[in-house]
């Protein structure tokens, strides 16, 4: 069982053993990086690759990790005693079950993304180690402990909003996803966009690359804009030649709204542009 | 096994600890890397180091205890020497360039000496003059600017694999003590966090409904209280002008960053040091002042001082009355500089100037003095010690 990519996701060589070795030694792995360069995307193509079911946990900054496990519904317990309900005096009829729960229990074994775990409070992480750890919970309301049948792959991810407790760090994994560089980023289009000129793509990252480049920007396009840019381009037919016009009234790309998304970097880039085209002028 | 490279990793500051360790031997066995130097890297990497700023450290750590490891798969590369010298052949030289090489003493003194200098030389090497390395002036080695060198491990496809993945130290970026970006700044402002409940209630607080409709028999009465907020308050005062202005970009990210994270956030400026007045506005900084009694009087003890400063001047406008080089001060910066920390009991002093300079700098140790040794680097990490002896 080993994960070396799919066919509509590029995995570098790092990445791969990171994979593996969460896979091997079934252990969480953590994953961080730039936003949009494919964290979340990579547990949807683990499993795809494995054929394993995808649990998704996504977390946000209400989230509490027991949610995760179970959550006890006492109001629709109270309503039923109310109505005199026959399955009010089974409290497991008012135990729903949380992700973990479903991923421990599942026949085979799943990929279990937590997304974005730096989202929720700053004890989540450590609410959680103990049930990551030996993956097994207890349900206090019906004193049984739950362990998972089949341990799950647990892929988590992270934007670096807060720190990580130590303790949560040690127990997993980690692998941070750089940028890619231009190899790299050819593959992913081919994969993304297999019939798209070739021409179009050499011209688009040249532009891709020299906006990444511009010193200042509040949010440098990643790849996820990328890829949103050239869909753009390609349905609005647009040719290379469009984009390697350097006509100085057309300061920058078409359609740049995919790759630049803040008012303040669309200004510094077409100052710097108009700046740069005019030394190419004198 | 590796027993070195998890020592040197602790003594390099990686926090490494022992379940990580005992994590890679199980890996090991497991035979994830698959006897693969690279992989081995990748592998150690992905266990040992839990945070992208301690990456660089890594690739430095593993660089050193593993000098030497070359990929077994590889017998081209695995002998460096000998395909350097083999690289001889691709030397292209003018009869010009045979002459000079005649005034080195001709072919054989040069590839005497090559194979000396191999025997002596250990390390990789980069710039100077006589060792073999890249982008040198010594006659052998890539990329260098003497006619008559020898070409070693130019060709880079060939070599690629010479160089090696951890020797590119591609996550120098991450390093903690690099100058920060607003994102990150204000992630480590975070740290100063005062949560309490105060203004009108518009909130419904469950708990306390419940609670008191629970007393009230059962008759639903509805309590509220106040939003959570950061209560937290900072006074910023900002060095501007003279020597700062090398400085404005960090300043001003640092400076953005802090609008948006504290509610209470008041700010200032002064030039140099502390003095008895500071301003608000630096295009009327000569007409519009605030005397720094003032400040003293209308922010009370429990506000945060954030001085933000390098702190480099002349010795002279901290401790004698007069020094300033704007104007006459009647008592001398560290009378005002003492006034303003004994008020405020909670102050730090954010420094951009790289750490590895400040004892060079008379008036900043001077100034860390006064300060208590409060002076931090303005980096991630020192941005995050400053706002730990904050919130102390």
């Amino acid at each position: 069982m080993k994960f070396t990519g799919t066919d509509s996701y590029i995995a570098t060589d790092d990445l791969m053993i990171a994979v593996n070795a969460a896979i091997t030694l079934q252990r969480p792995l953590l994953i961080k990086g730039e936003p949009g360069t494919g964290k979340t995307v990579l547990a949807h193509e683990v499993a795809r690759a494995l054929e394993r079911p995808l649990i998704e946990w996504h977390v946000k900054s209400t989230t509490k990790a027991a949610q995760g496990l179970y959550e006890y519904d006492a109001v629709s317990r109270l309503r039923d005693s109310q109505l005199g309900e026959e399955k009010v005096k089974d409290i497991s009829n008012y135990i729903v079950r949380g992700k973990l729960w479903d991923a421990f229990t599942a026949d085979l074994s799943p990929v279990l993304l937590i997304d974005e775990v730096d989202k929720a409070d700053i004890e989540f992480p450590n609410d959680l180690l103990l049930e990551l750890d030996r993956m097994q919970f207890y349900v206090y309301e019906t004193q049984e402990t739950i362990t998972a049948v089949n341990r799950p792959i647990v892929m988590i991810t992270s934007n670096n909003e807060k720190e990580l407790p130590d303790a949560f760090l040690r127990r997993c994994f980690f692998h941070y996803i750089r940028f890619p560089e231009r190899d790299t980023m050819q593959e992913i289009i081919d994969v993304h966009y297999p019939d798209i000129q070739k021409n179009l793509v050499r011209e688009a990252l040249n532009i891709f690359y020299e906006v990444r480049d511009v010193p200042g920007l509040k949010k440098k396009p990643s790849t996820s804009e990328l890829l949103d840019w050239l869909k753009l381009l390609m349905s609005d037919d647009i040719s290379p030649e469009v984009l390697r016009n350097k006509d100085p009234k057309k300061l920058i790309p078409p359609l740049h709204g995919a790759l630049l998304k803040n008012e303040q970097d669309v200004h510094l880039f077409e100052r710097l542009a108009f700046l740069a085209r005019r030394e190419q002028g004198n | 096994m590796f027993f070195n490279l998890f020592f040197e990793l602790k003594a390099a500051k990686v926090p490494v600890s022992l379940k990580e360790y005992l994590t890679l031997l199980e890996a090991m066995s497991l035979n994830v890397a698959e006897y693969n130097v690279e992989n081995f890297y990748y592998l150690s990497r992905s266990c040992l180091v839990k945070d992208e700023r301690n990456l660089d450290k890594f690739d430095r750590v593993f660089g050193s205890v593993f000098k030497g490891l070359e990929p077994p798969d590889n017998p081209d590369t695995a002998e460096i020497p000998e395909e350097w010298l083999r690289k001889l052949t691709e030397l292209h030289l003018s009869d010009e360039e045979k002459a000079k090489i005649e005034a080195l003493g001709g072919w054989e003194k040069i590839m005497e000496e090559l194979k000396k200098r191999l025997e002596e030389q250990e390390k990789r090497h980069q710039g100077g003059s006589k060792w073999i390395g890249t982008g040198g002036t010594s006659p052998f080695g890539a990329h260098g600017y003497n006619p008559e060198g020898v070409r070693i491990g130019q060709e880079k496809s060939r070599h690629r694999r010479a160089v090696k993945v951890w020797d590119k130290r591609e996550y120098r970026n991450f390093d903690d003590s690099v100058v920060l970006g607003t994102r990150n700044i204000k992630v480590a402002l975070r740290r100063l966090r005062q949560f309490a409940r105060q203004g009108a209630p518009d909130e419904l607080d469950m708990d306390g409904t419940i609670k008191s409709t629970a007393k009230n028999g059962g008759w639903i009465d509805i309590r509220m209280r106040p939003e959570r907020r950061n209560t937290v308050k900072v006074l910023l005062l900002l060095d501007v002008g003279g020597s700062m202005d090398d400085h404005i970009r960090t300043l001003e990210e640092l400076f953005s960053a802090t609008r948006t994270e504290f509610k209470h956030l008041e700010y200032y400026y002064f030039h140099n040091c502390m003095y008895e007045k500071v301003w608000k506005d630096n295009r009327r900084r000569h007409t519009e002042h605030i005397p720094t009694s003032q400040l003293i009087n209308t922010y009370g003890p429990d506000w945060k001082l954030i001085f933000v400063g390098d702190a480099t001047m002349s010795p002279y406008e901290i401790v004698y009355p007069g020094g300033s080089v704007e104007h006459w001060n009647e008592e001398a910066g560290q009378v005002w500089m003492q006034r303003m920390l004994d008020h405020f009991k909670h102050a730090c002093w954010l420094n951009p100037v790289p750490e590895r300079h400040w004892e060079y700098t008379p008036s900043l140790q001077m100034l860390q003095q006064v300060m208590g040794h409060r002076m931090f680097g303005l980096t991630l990490d020192g941005l995050d010690k400053g706002m730990r002896s904050l919130s102390r």
